[in-house]
């Protein structure tokens, strides 16, 4: 078997993590790997393309800090939770630069993925006829059905530099499980040119083996694997601990005022050395509010040939 | 945030009781971000027990033991009947043709129900720049039949033309006459913090079917940007019930997320 691909969230992102890249950090309000893109702060990368379907607090984040000149994605709000205020200045006003956007729909992004993974040259889907959306972002066209009548919209395959995703938890080599709400993180990691996966915790390989169909990402996908418990905070991690709602209501206000914005980010990520500073910083008694009752899963038997 | 002094209905508790209850008998339910959250989440208790409630988060058949604050929330996936990737969610259940009802909210919405919820003004340098497409663009012609949510009903947010159209009616669909047409009649109830506006077949315009207490039609009318049609047998909303407030209150939004 392979040797562990273990490594620290600062090798990580030092070794697979350049200038320029086109990096895709997905993760559908569950699994986001903020410590990840906080590492990205920590070590200054600059003129990313960041790919994400939602770009979430996460994507505001990364823009104020000056690492990412284009945004790729299908929804520029936090949810229920209110605007982007960052993002919602760089488009509406430039402010203080412009901020490239390549905007999709949900199913327009998943199809990006899809074909990226698959290395198809594109994906078709019914969506788009009589939209504005291929007059905004003319990378989706129209083709005829070869087989029928009629044109089927179609969209580019995406293949980022690096994927970066969060999980429950893997093996050493990289197998990865997931439950819960599992996005695109499959497609986004097969697309990828490399993969680095963070999770919570490193279990036993017989752990992942006794439980095969919950690897969603099987470790020949993997590059690295970081363990870095707590690193998806503010989003959550399913079983681990909740959604910080009361952050991500309170980034409303930090995010609208662009000069609270980088205090922010100069008191919590470049004024913390790596992830468990700034845990260290929250505080043990922070996580009261965010653990979950155990709701534990009957096992399941795979069976055994006699 | 200010909360409606004990007794007083606002706008969103009628269109999220209002809404509710249209859900009735409905079977497969796509819900959106924000009041659609909250309404489907009202019909559950009230007026359809068995709905069967979807989320593009990739949750299908959620049973949420708490208000889900998110369509992507932990508790809809607690003890939910299953959780597909999102390929699977839009690629089978929604393209698939297995949604009967999707419920959307908009910025704006044109006379044949095409909704904008991306930008307002400039689209290289827009006055607002709005959540964008999100799952709409999918929801809008696959699923049986769509409504929308409107808090504002006013003539900026019901304009003669869209400044930008994301999810289009299958009238303007057929209008462009490229890619694949929708296979669903698109929006079919408009619920504003006026009245309830109606669509019957997949090429009709939105008629103004009811008036919610203390609104006239011509108040309607001036609200809306383009000549409304009214309905012969327009009636008064049935307000909210004392259960209905109740429950949004005291059970469901304890926290105020919604009931702004």
């Amino acid at each position: 078997m392979a040797m562990s691909k273990v490594v620290s969230m600062a090798e990580a992102i030092g070794t697979y993590v350049e200038d320029g890249m086109t990096v895709c950090l997905e993760g559908f309000s569950h699994l986001i790997s903020f410590a990840a893109a906080h590492e990205i702060i920590r070590q200054q990368r600059q003129n990313l393309t960041l790919c994400r379907m939602t770009p979430d607090i996460v994507s505001d984040q990364l823009v104020a800090a000056g690492c990412v000149t284009k945004l790729v994605a299908s929804f520029f709000a936090s949810g229920s939770a209110g605007s982007l205020h960052e993002l919602r200045r760089r488009i509406e006003h430039h402010d203080p630069v412009a901020l490239e956007v390549e905007e999709y729909s949900h199913y327009g992004m998943v199809c990006r993925y899809q074909a990226g993974a698959a290395r198809l040259p594109f994906f078709p889907l019914r969506s788009y006829a009589g939209s504005d959306l291929p007059r905004l972002n003319p990378r989706i066209r129209l083709v005829d059905d070869p087989y029928g009548e009629g044109t089927v919209y179609v969209v580019p395959p995406l293949n980022p530099d690096v994927t970066i995703v969060h999980a429950q938890r893997a093996d050493r080599h990289g197998n990865v499980q997931i439950w819960g709400i599992s996005g695109v993180q499959q497609e986004a990691v097969y697309a990828a040119g490399t993969a680095i996966v963070v999770v919570e915790e490193i279990v036993d390989d017989e752990v992942v083996r006794s439980d095969p169909s919950r690897t969603l990402i099987p470790s020949h996908a993997v590059d690295a694997v970081v363990v870095c418990p707590r690193g998806a905070h503010p989003s959550y991690v399913q079983g681990y601990y909740d959604r910080d709602c009361a952050f991500y209501r309170r980034w409303t206000a930090i995010s609208k005022d662009s000069a609270l914005l980088q205090a922010w980010l100069k008191e919590w990520i470049h004024g913390t050395a790596n992830h468990d500073e700034y845990l260290d910083k929250l505080g043990g008694d922070y996580w009261n509010d965010l653990a979950v009752e155990p709701r534990f899963s009957e096992p399941v038997d795979y069976g055994s040939r006699k | 945030m200010t909360t409606a002094p004990v007794g007083a209905i606002s706008a969103t508790e009628v269109i999220v009781s209002v809404a509710a209850r249209e859900l009735a008998g409905k079977g497969r339910v796509f819900a959106g971000v924000g009041l659609p959250t909250l309404a489907v989440d009202l019909a559950k208790r009230t007026s359809n027990p068995d709905v069967e409630l979807i989320y593009e988060s990739g949750v299908c058949g959620a049973h949420p033991a708490a208000m889900a604050e998110g369509i992507a929330d932990s508790v809809v996936v607690s003890g939910a009947e299953s959780v597909v990737s999102m390929s699977a969610l839009f690629g089978y259940v929604l393209q698939g043709g297995n949604v009967d009802v999707g419920f959307l909210g908009a910025a704006q919405i044109d006379r044949y129900g095409s909704l904008n919820t991306s930008i307002i003004g400039d689209w290289d340098k827009p006055t607002v720049r709005l959540p964008g497409a999100g799952g709409a663009v999918e929801i809008m012609p696959n699923a049986g039949e769509i409504f929308v949510v409107m808090r504002r009903h006013d003539p900026s947010a019901f304009p003669a033309e869209l400044d930008f159209c994301t999810s289009p009616s299958p009238v303007r669909a057929r209008a462009a006459g490229d890619g694949i047409m929708p296979r669903g009649r698109g929006v079919t109830k408009v619920f504003t913090n006026l009245g309830v506006l109606s669509r019957q077949g997949p090429f009709d315009e939105l008629e103004l079917v009811s008036v919610h207490e203390g609104v006239t039609v011509d108040d309607v009318r001036a609200q809306t940007g383009w000549e409304l049609k009214v309905a012969d047998d327009l009636t008064v909303t049935a307000p909210p019930t004392g259960e209905e407030i109740h429950l949004l209150r005291d059970v469901i939004d304890k926290v105020r997320l919604y009931l702004r």
